[in-house]
């Protein structure tokens, strides 16, 4: 199982998104944005931080980074995308995902555990959870307010892509267990094809008990599950 | 050739930052201040203007249709 972690300038979660792919046994490299070819790779990992400073919007000018037309190539081949925080909000601005994520609903950059709900498991990302399991998850952001037009949110819905919400310590999705006022609470969502999956969480933070959770390893347990059966097939 | 672009919020999304300095602006002795939105202004000078160009990149860099609506306003 290869892995690459996408460093633009500006990443700050690489190194740790590297060390967990590590341990669950991917062969991971670290690709700087001006890489022209990523191809290679059974799963492409943008991780969070302020890519360019955030200027102008958060993601937009590393979305045009020279590596994402090749992210982009693969994500069409159906090479597994995952983005986390800031590569959500990168996914976001290349197109590869639907939607846009603007301010906190109360402006604060918020650093705090939050519960998710897990909606679907009918993805390579989460296979190996239940629908219904909560995740203890830590999320670190000023822009994680995810918002769609109408159209998109029901197509979204109907088409179960979105993978996980905030909700309460009982699984409850309520509009106070909402930390950032995304529509919907919607916390990650895949593309139609379901293998290019964000989230605002940082699931990385969550695999090693002494950062308090370990929620966060069933994504990357379903992630070696899918690579792991289709390497022995 | 001098052009600015205006960048502003779509009125349909909710404007986090415009609400929290409209609620300042009322705790500043403007009790009547109804709405206030915030966006930005990006000014820049080129060479050679082609304009279909410059909208093509208000569009897919300057602004995100998903959230926002540009104005290009040429100064020429």
């Amino acid at each position: 199982m290869r892995a690459a972690v996408i460093r633009f300038p500006g990443s700050n979660c690489d190194q740790d998104c590297h060390f967990v792919l590590r341990e669950f046994g991917f062969d991971t490299d670290f690709l700087w944005h001006k890489e022209t070819s990523a191809a290679g790779y059974d799963l492409i990992l943008l991780p969070g931080g302020f890519s360019y400073g955030d200027y102008l919007r958060c993601g937009a000018i590393a979305r045009f980074s020279p590596v994402m037309k090749s992210i982009i190539e693969q994500a069409a081949k159906g090479v597994l995308v995952l983005g986390i925080c800031n590569g959500f909000q990168i996914l976001c601005e290349s197109g590869l995902l639907p939607g846009a994520l603007i301010r906190n609903r109360d402006m604060h950059f918020i650093c705090e555990h939050v519960n998710l709900r897990v909606e679907n498991t009918a993805t390579s990302f989460l296979s190996a959870s239940k629908v219904g399991s909560v995740l203890r998850v830590p999320i670190a952001h000023g822009e994680g307010n995810y918002t769609a037009d109408a159209e998109t949110l029901r197509a979204l819905s109907a088409e179960g892509r979105v993978l996980v919400r905030y909700c309460d310590a009982q699984g409850r999705v309520t509009p106070e267990s909402n930390p950032n006022g995304a529509v919907e609470n919607i916390a990650g969502i895949c593309n139609a094809k379901r293998n290019v999956f964000g989230l605002m969480p940082h699931p990385e933070r969550a695999c090693d008990a002494a950062l308090l959770s370990t929620d966060g390893r069933v994504i990357f347990e379903s992630l070696v599950a899918t690579l792991g059966k289709s390497r022995a097939a | 050739m001098k052009a600015k672009v205006i960048v502003m919020p779509k009125t349909s999304i909710l404007d986090p930052q415009g609400v929290a300095v409209r609620d300042a602006m009322r705790h500043h002795g403007l009790p009547g201040v109804k709405s206030v939105r915030v966006g930005k202004m990006i000014d820049l000078e080129v060479d050679g203007a082609d304009e279909a160009k410059l909208h093509e990149i208000c569009r897919d860099l300057l602004s995100n249709p998903v959230v926002e609506d540009y104005q290009l306003v040429l100064e020429k």
